[in-house]
């Protein structure tokens, strides 16, 4: 199956470097008044997989994210999804209804409806402003809805305003929202900033949750090391705009050019 | 039936009460304190206050048109009495087809202003104008394919906010140029009148006036049931997500230009239809109404109501045109004044409008 993308479409002809990959990077370099945001990125994510991103501040982790969702136009380098579609081309709806969705580093919900309203504009569906205007929801959304509510520890605020949630609910209500999208491949840009310990324990067992049946493949972008190292996935190091080391997190902080990025200033 | 439910099932009971009885009131009430109360009778209800309010009844179709694309979908369009003359000038345009020979000239073929300019025969964007069918569906078509091109020439750009209000601006005003020219044949700075009769029922007798009045209150009722339609919809909540975090809304997967393309379209065709009501009711149509303050004046009937609720923008456009046709009668110099000092006011006081207000003192 994997070998029937088309030859036309890949720049790089058939023998698909990008083979078998959910999401696929290859020399990215994305430059901002001549400073370097990206600076020949390369990163392979497979099917299922879960993986966190850590770096200081300005090593490009939420210009990467920019990339992925058709925020930002890359100056050089190819960003394929599911092998063969090429992301750079792409307007940012059309990225979100192929699968990939995103939860940004300052929870934005809709804050004037409600929390089930948030969930239903998520729920994946007909996207059309006419399909939209005669939308009903039907009783197994209406569950699914209710089950999510659940998941996401928000059963009880269903009818509340999203405004009027507390900053980690509102990063959950994100989650679920993503969830409500059925996408193959989740974004999260520090989901747990501003949680109490309780809080991203929880959300912690939340993403495991999510990753366990492999259905979906996730990024997470975080800084809290604890955090990284209660999802015990593979670890990218970003510095500078590229990658500076990869690999399980005992792996990383034994390496000495990522302790002289994160000790050595 | 599912549609119905959707309708009514939001809000309370006493908001429909409230709009039953304001039909009432404007259906029953109105005509028969006009048609059955003797003149010399206290609660007579004269002929010039039916047109004044069928007037008023247009101006609220007008700014529900407005409160969907403003109130609900965060686009302020300060152009919005640009859709609103073009409608009125396409019922003018057929008003002006049914005078036929009792014009001036008595010229069967021409206008009375194209005879004037020594025009040979009618320009092909008049043709059709006799029917009245072709007409009233000009006075939606216009508007709406104008909103639709502008629209999405500027929401495809990304315009927002205060530019997409400027630009909305010039497009009024841009139109109001052209329309003062003679050589566009629009009857330039005098615009269309003279009309005699519209579908046979002459314009002078009172019951004609009645006629269009009541036919005011009956549009606005459906433009009030077919914006909440699209308000209560999911549509409706899509619109309110792309006012409040439209970048938000592209990463679910929504095409926001789309969203405000429907309202911003939406709109303008319902202002064209209060346009195309208004004019026979006032007997004129001339480039003065698109004028850029005309636009603005709409966006502050609404901002005084109450914006995205619906019922604020009614209560604001009587409310502030009852305000005016007072003030301009008893101290006219002020009128301007006091509008700027309501948009003042309202901005920085009653952010939630009249209507607000109400609601504050309720549970208060």
């Amino acid at each position: 199956m994997a070998d029937e993308s088309n030859p036309q479409d890949d720049p790089h002809g058939p023998g698909v470097p990008a083979a078998g990959s959910i999401l696929y990077l290859d020399g990215v370099t994305v430059s901002f008044d001549g400073f370097k945001a990206l600076n020949n990125l390369s990163l392979v994510l497979e099917p299922g997989e879960l993986r966190t991103i850590v770096g200081p501040n300005g090593a490009g982790k939420t210009t990467m994210m920019d990339v992925i969702t058709g925020k930002t136009r890359p100056d050089s380098g190819d960003v394929l999804f599911d092998q063969q579609v090429d992301l750079t081309r792409l307007e940012e709806s059309a990225i979100a209804n192929l699968g990939i969705g995103r939860k940004f580093q300052k929870p934005t919900v809709f804050e004037h409806l409600s929390v089930f309203d948030n969930l239903e504009l998520a729920l994946k569906a007909e996207r059309g402003a006419f399909a939209t205007l005669m939308f009903l929801l039907k009783g197994e959304q209406r569950d699914r809805i209710q089950a999510t509510l659940g998941r996401i520890g928000l059963a009880d605020k269903s009818g509340q305003l999203a405004g009027a949630l507390s900053h980690g609910q509102k990063q959950w209500l994100e989650i679920g929202m993503l969830l409500m999208q059925d996408q193959r491949l989740l974004l999260l840009d520090e989901p747990v900033a501003g949680m109490t310990d309780a809080e991203t324990e929880a959300t912690a067992a939340l993403i495991l949750d999510l990753a366990r049946d492999g259905t979906r493949s996730l990024v997470v972008v975080e800084h809290d090391m604890e955090f990284v190292r209660a999802l015990g996935a593979k670890v990218t190091v970003l510095h500078e705009g590229s990658v500076l080391a990869e690999g399980s997190l005992e792996t990383i902080q034994a390496d000495a050019k990522v302790v002289e990025v994160y000790l050595g200033r | 039936m599912s549609l119905s439910t959707r309708l009514l099932a939001t809000h309370d009971r006493r908001l429909w009460l409230g709009l039953g009885a304001l039909a009432l009131l404007l259906l029953g009430v109105v005509p028969a304190l006009n048609l059955a109360v003797p003149p010399d009778s206290a609660l007579h209800v004269p002929n010039y206050v039916v047109t004044l309010l069928g007037k008023y009844l247009c101006y609220a179709t007008l700014a529900l048109a407005m409160d969907l694309v403003w109130g609900y979908c965060g686009v302020l369009s300060l152009g919005h009495g640009a859709f609103f003359a073009l409608g009125g000038y396409a019922m003018g345009m057929f008003m002006m087809r049914s005078i036929g020979t009792r014009g001036v000239y008595g010229n069967a073929d021409l206008p009375d202003f194209m005879v004037f300019l020594n025009w040979k025969e009618l320009p092909w964007y008049w043709l059709g104008f006799d029917h009245f069918w072709f007409a009233a569906l000009m006075a939606l078509a216009v508007p709406g394919a104008l909103a639709l091109v502008f629209g999405w020439l500027a929401f495809r750009s990304r315009i927002t906010g205060v530019y997409l209000s400027i630009i909305t601006q010039a497009m009024t005003y841009a139109l109001m140029l052209a329309f003062f020219r003679n050589e566009m044949g629009f009857g330039g700075n005098n615009g269309l009148t003279d009309f005699k009769d519209i579908l046979g029922f002459p314009l002078s007798q009172p019951s004609t006036k009645l006629g269009l009045y009541l036919l005011s209150a009956l549009v606005l009722g459906l433009a009030f049931l077919l914006v909440r339609f699209v308000v209560t919809s999911k549509l409706g909540r899509v619109m309110m997500a792309v006012r409040d975090a439209e970048s938000r809304v592209r990463f679910l997967g929504y095409s926001p230009t789309a969203v405000k393309l429907f309202a911003f379209t939406l709109s303008a065709m319902l202002a064209g239809l209060a346009g195309a009501l208004y004019v026979p009711q006032v007997g004129i149509i001339n480039p003065g109404e698109f004028s850029p303050a005309n636009s603005i004046e709409i966006a502050i009937w609404v901002a005084v109501g109450g914006r995205g609720t619906l019922v604020g923008a009614v209560l604001g456009a009587f409310a502030v045109n009852g305000a005016k046709t007072w003030l301009t009668g008893a101290a006219p110099e002020l009128w301007l004044f006091l509008l700027g000092a309501l948009f003042i006011a309202v901005t920085l006081g009653l952010p939630k409008g009249l209507l607000g207000l109400l609601r504050t003192n309720k549970h208060g």
